[in-house]
């Protein structure tokens, strides 16, 4: 447990609602769900949630905190917006997803090796590197994610996808050395800092 | 006026009936065959100088009797308004030429049928009489409210707002009814997030200071006997003392009481005090006076609270309410808000399974209530289990897991049973009521069996009910109506409602109950014949007291004297002919309405002879549905077949077995009968006319037999207003049949 | 002077040598011929699309787009900012209105962007390049422009998820949006009223994280499309458009299915239909050749 994780705990012990209200991304709207259920129905993934939105706002109302921030649901979200075209009480469903799984990621309780999950902190690392994102280096880094050996059989099996790429001048190889960025990155790095501690600092007001 | 009668016909050619028909002829049937001494011709009849024409000839010529055979009756009601002649209507437009085609071989049909209605109108109006007010009646502008609850007080204020005196009868030693326990209620204004304060002691002061209203505590209503304008009613004391006062019209305001959950072991209710209903809450948190709120059981503050939603309603099971009370939802909110305005650490789980809020606050209070962190679970509680701290066992229905939660104060969501008198009808008086589908539904727990208005009537002490104990009305058209002409019924008595609605309900029935007396002093029907005057009237030397007037009567309007003959109250009478329908002997009629109104009708088509290869489908339409149907259907150019003859009649229910008999053995080759429909979700506006009707029918199959006629000649049918389609094609669909089977051989 | 002037956010993938330069080469073109001037927005970063929340927490991930637009207002002032890519436009889009709703955000976001001497106002609009084509110039003076119709072609249009939700276009119906079948209408093609994936998601990202999730969509998407006789499916989106095309031959082998269907971006059937040649409307970025296109093209 990390102690993030250990003081949250502690600080919200009766209440997980709360916990999810202020520290989550838009999590002030979960007391709001109606039930319906047509978030969960209009998912393009939804049969492949272990808890659709519904049940998740349920359960963080039932308190069962182990299990829905170790749930690798909210890492489903394909970020449609579907949800939040639906939802009948206007509730930011997809901002919500996105808020819990942050959350599960800053108290380390996301299951190992999610794919989303790594998918996803690959990218946000790649683009402060320069700036913006190189399309190769993040291709290669998700192909890599499980070691070398794993990392050349998928780049194998995505062979032919990165050859026709490269042939449509869609993919460059020289991408791999430096490549895109922007001029000012210290100047990125430097604000994106800055409003990291600012958002820290939220949390430790908060646990 | 004189008793010489003075006909006159007036046959208008405007609207293409000019065109299409040949209006000479018709005017020649009229004078030859009608005997109308005069009959005129006018381009646009209902033209003021159409409608100066009529009334020169009415007070210049002393014509009493007019027929105006022009629209149909329903139309351009404004224009031939003579309210001083006897007057009948023949319908050449929607009835003729909108529902024939304009075509040169239809021609000679589309005339036949013109001139029967000509024909028809005349001998109706031949046999018809002014009606005129009895002189029964007078003027009594004071109302009775029984019941001093929210329903009662709201009616008192509004009618002595009109203007009319009011006498409220309580049974309890205060006003205010079950809402004067009740600590705040649901909002009704925007933006809908707070309880609202309940008005009740407003209220009460207002009709303190009101000079119009008397109010009787501790008091009932030991016998009602009269008619709306004359009802002489006892008002009993609990001290034993009896006073007689007289009213024009009454409401009954006696409001509900709550479903006993103590028939219900897995809710726990009689083993805790801390499991209380949704009223008792009330009174818990009144006596908190905006403190902490307290168990019952060790004065304990309460810092956990679940409300068990839907308690014994929408239930199949025996001994439970079929119905759900549709409010207890929003009531549930409310109280989680008593909790969470007190002290927003309490926990309050509202556990529900469909939750209905309806209204206009209903969603938004619903959100507030989201908003203030109250948690509104989806589950179905199996059991509460007693003990100091109480638990909730449950299906979380979203999360599908059996789980239970802790709480200090249980609160029952219990439902409105309605607070009214025996029913009357409660062994039902006639046999089919498509009750089949009733077995499925188990009756409701037994509610009070006292009388609550005594009626000194003959068929019964107290309002009908339709079901579940809720008194019977015309629920769409005539919400307030009940039963029994010049008593309405408002407020939770009518169905489960909320105290806003209950307001909304008395002002309507205090507005009806005004109405009422007005009518009543005037001689005049109250709804749905407002304004008529014709009463009926009873043939004494022919009774034979079979007494099936007095019983078939929807509105109890006919008593009964010693000897067993009718006794009839005029004001009581809506005016549907019912009892005329009943009576075998026809010893009953109206002026304009008799069984000879309409056999001379049915005699005066011409049927022709079997070679010539023309029937004649005699169609008996009632006049609240099915005849305005066909009228659409003209409207929208829907073809009925040329065989066709309908005549209007007030309710299905006052259609003489006689005028059957007589049609078949004059000819006609078929019978259609259009009532409302029938049963537990009536339209018939007289509420019983249509199902006795159909009932009456039933026995039509021994006359055709015994005739050797083919039983599908006579068909009933219930019918919509809006079968605009369908009603013209029952008709047609009878052509059909007849085409099938053959003219009927009793042509002559 | 060009007709319009707007502050252009081109996106990572439209850089030269990424997923979409084609994109990037055929708005060019588009623009040239509506006389719409792209000012780029000088140093302007990555969105953080709508993957970054795993690594990026709310702030951070605002003030990147904070960034963005305090940079076009200090250098295209008065321009309104236009997005082709629809995680672009969504997520700067998204952090306008986010930073204009909470004060709170707002000054942090500002406090953070003071680091580099930066000032965020949040007055100017944030636009998607279809906005401008359907509310400023609208699909009659499209079709004036019209020198090639894409007679007889019919075209798939599909609009997917983010160019649509939640902030949709021109106030069109998020489950209908019919804006893109106006569009290649315009262009003299036919385009398919029924056509019921049009606003299915691809997967997105997912596309990499979850492979078999996604590529089963992507099936129905192509699927669909040869159902009702499509020669072409035509997308605004970066990310449709690579999914959808991309992965043709690993669902052919995932499925048993035989799908060779080109998949182009509506700037592209305008470039064409505007009478400019296969290599401004580039045709030749495609992975499925869209031969039919390349026949108008050529003419």
């Amino acid at each position: 447990m990390s102690d993030l994780n250990t003081a949250m705990t502690e600080r919200y012990r009766n209440s997980f609602l709360m916990e999810v209200e202020a520290n989550v991304e838009e999590g002030e709207w979960v007391k709001m769900c109606m039930q319906c259920g047509v978030c969960a129905g209009s998912c393009p993934l939804g049969n492949a949630w272990e808890h659709t939105p519904q049940k998740l706002f349920m359960m963080i109302r039932a308190g069962k905190r182990e299990a829905v921030l170790s749930s690798d649901a909210m890492w489903m979200c394909t970020s449609c917006y579907n949800c939040i075209a639906r939802c009948p009480r206007g509730l930011p469903i997809t901002h919500i997803m996105h808020g819990l799984a942050h959350y599960a990621k800053r108290l380390g309780l996301v299951p190992k090796n999610q794919p989303t999950q790594q998918f996803s902190q690959i990218f946000w690392d790649n683009l402060m590197k320069k700036g913006r994102v190189n399309e190769l280096k993040l291709g290669l880094s998700m192909y890599f994610k499980d070691g070398f050996g794993q990392g050349i059989k998928n780049a194998m099996a995505n062979k032919q996808l990165g050859q026709n790429m490269m042939k449509a001048k869609r993919m460059n190889a020289m991408e791999f050395f430096g490549g895109h960025g922007i001029k000012d990155t210290s100047g990125l790095q430097k604000m994106i800092k800055k409003a990291q501690e600012i958002e820290d600092a939220k949390y430790q007001g908060n646990s | 006026m004189s008793d010489e009668k003075k006909f006159a016909g007036y046959i208008c050619t405007g609207c293409g009936i000019g065109e299409r028909l040949d209006s000479s002829q018709l005017e020649m049937i009229a004078t030859r065959e009608g005997k109308m001494q005069s009959c005129k011709q006018h381009e646009m009849l209902c033209s003021s100088e159409g409608v100066q024409l009529i009334r020169d000839d009415i007070s210049n010529e002393g014509a009493t009797h007019i027929m105006i055979a022009a629209c149909s009756r329903r139309a351009k009601v404004e224009a031939f308004n003579f309210t001083e002649v006897a007057m009948t209507r023949a319908n050449l437009r929607e009835g003729v030429i909108w529902v024939r085609p304009d075509e040169p071989e239809h021609q000679e049909t589309t005339q036949e049928m013109a001139d029967d209605y000509i024909r028809m109108a005349c001998a109706e109006l031949r046999s018809m009489k002014m009606p005129k007010a009895s002189g029964e009646q007078t003027l009594n502008k004071t109302i009775l409210v029984v019941g001093g609850g929210i329903t009662g007080m709201s009616a008192a204020i509004e009618s002595a707002a009109a203007g009319y005196p009011v006498h409220i009868v309580e049974k309890q030693g205060a006003l205010g009814g079950q809402a004067a326990d009740y600590s705040k209620a649901i909002p009704t204004r925007s933006p809908y997030k707070e309880p609202r304060d309940t008005g009740v002691a407003e209220m009460i002061a207002s009709i303190e200071a009101n000079d119009l209203i008397t109010v009787h505590l501790n008091s009932t209503v030991a016998r009602t006997a009269g008619a709306p304008g004359r009802f002489s009613v006892d008002i009993a004391t609990e001290s034993g003392t009896v006073n007689t006062e007289t009213f024009g019209a009454i409401i009954q305001a006696t409001g509900f009481k709550l479903y006993d959950p103590s028939n219900l072991p897995q809710y726990g209710y009689s083993k805790s005090p801390d499991i209380v209903t949704n009223a008792e809450l009330e009174k818990l948190v009144k006596d908190a006076n905006g403190g902490p709120i307290k168990r019952p059981s060790d004065g304990k503050e309460v810092k956990a609270v679940a409300f068990v939603q839907n308690v014994g309603q929408s239930s199949t099971e025996e001994g439970q309410l079929p119905y759900h009370s549709g409010i207890g939802d929003l009531i549930a909110i409310k109280q989680a808000m008593y909790f969470k305005d007190q002290n927003s650490d309490c926990d309050t789980t509202i556990l529900f399974n469909n939750l209905r809020t309806p209204g206009a606050a209903g969603e938004d209070f619903y959100r507030a209530g989201q908003e203030k962190m109250i948690t509104f679970s989806k589950g179905n509680v199996s059991e509460v289990v007693p003990g100091d701290s109480l638990e909730v066992k449950f299906q979380d229905l979203i999360l599908d897991e059996e789980t239970s939660m802790q709480a200090d104060l249980v609160v029952l969501d219990v439902g409105m049973i309605p607070n009214s008198g025996p029913d009357p009808y409660a062994v039902p008086m006639v046999i089919d009521e498509e009750d089949e589908a009733a077995e499925d539904t188990p009756p409701p727990p037994s509610v009070s069996v006292d009388s609550i208005l005594n009626l000194d009537y003959r068929q019964g002490t107290d309002l009908p009910h339709l079901k579940n104990g809720f008194t019977d009305s015309h629920f769409i058209c005539f919400p307030y109506e009940t039963r029994r002409t010049g008593i309405y019924a408002a407020g939770p008595l009518r169905r489960p409602m909320d105290m806003r609605q209950a307001q909304d309900d008395a002002a309507g029935a205090a507005m009806k109950a005004i109405q009422a007396a007005e009518n009543a002093g005037k001689g005049m029907a109250a709804h749905p014949r407002a304004g008529d005057l014709s009463f009926p009237s009873f043939r004494m030397d022919g009774c034979t007291q079979c007494k099936r007037c007095t019983v078939e009567c929807p509105f109890g309007a006919i008593n009964e004297d010693e000897k067993g003959y009718p006794m009839f109250n005029e004001s009581r009478c809506r005016r549907c002919g019912t009892c005329m329908g009943a009576c075998p002997v026809r010893v009953i009629s109206f002026e304009n309405y008799s069984v000879e109104t309409v056999n001379q009708q049915i005699k005066n088509v011409d049927v022709p002879e079997e070679f010539d290869e023309k029937p004649r489908i005699l169609v008996l339409a009632c006049e609240n549905d099915a005849y305005p149907a066909l009228d659409q259907a003209g409207m929208n150019g829907v073809e009925i077949n040329p065989w066709a003859r309908v005549i209007p009649v007030r309710c299905l229910g006052s259609v003489s077995l006689s005028w059957i008999t007589d049609s078949l053995n004059s000819g006609y080759d078929g019978i259609v009968l259009m009532g409302c429909a029938k049963g537990d979700d009536y339209q018939c506006h007289f509420v019983r006319g249509s199902a006795m009707a159909h009932e009456r029918m039933g026995k039509v199959g021994d006359t055709l037999s015994s005739l050797n006629l083919e039983p599908e000649r006579v068909v009933v049918y219930e019918v919509a207003i809006t079968d605009i389609e369908r009603a013209p094609k029952l008709i047609n669909d009878m052509a059909e049949t007849v085409e099938k089977i053959g003219l009927s051989p009793f042509k002559f | 002077m060009a007709k319009k002037e707007v502050s252009y956010y081109p996106g990572c993938s439209s850089q030269t040598g990424a997923s979409s330069s084609n994109m990037m080469r055929a708005t060019q073109t588009m623009c040239d011929e509506l006389d719409i001037q792209l000012n780029e927005i000088p140093d302007w970063n990555c969105c953080g699309a709508s993957i970054g929340y795993g690594g990026g927490g709310e702030l951070p991930r605002l003030t990147l787009s904070a960034r963005n637009i305090a940079l076009s207002e200090q250098h295209n002032p008065g321009q309104e900012i236009i997005a082709t890519c629809a995680a672009c436009w969504l997520s700067t889009r998204e952090a306008k209105e986010r930073l204009h709703e909470d004060a709170n955000m707002f000054r942090d976001a500002n406090t953070a962007l003071n680091e580099i001497n930066l000032k965020l106002n949040n007055q100017t609009p944030v636009r998607h390049m279809v906005e401008v084509l359907v509310e400023d110039i609208g699909f009659e003076a499209i079709k004036a422009k019209v020198k090639k119709p894409l007679e007889g072609l019919k075209i798939a249009s599909y609009v997917g998820c983010q160019t649509n939700r939640p902030f949709g276009i021109a106030e069109e119906s998020f489950e209908n949006p019919v804006y893109l079948d106006h569009i290649i209408e315009s262009v003299g093609a036919d385009s398919i009223p029924t056509y019921e994936k049009k606003v299915q998601c691809c997967g997105g990202a997912l596309a990499f994280s979850e492979p078999e999730k996604s590529q089963e969509m992507i099936h129905g998407i192509i699927e669909a499309a040869y159902d009702h006789g499509a020669d072409l499916i035509a997308t605004p989106c970066p990310l449709c458009q690579a999914n959808v095309e991309i992965y043709q031959d690993q669902i052919n082998a995932r499925f048993g299915s035989k799908f060779n269907m080109p998949v182009v971006y509506y700037s592209q059937l305008m470039s064409v239909a505007f009478g400019r040649n296969s290599k401004d409307s580039a045709l030749d970025g495609q992975i499925i050749r869209a031969k039919s296109l390349e026949d108008i093209a050529g003419k």
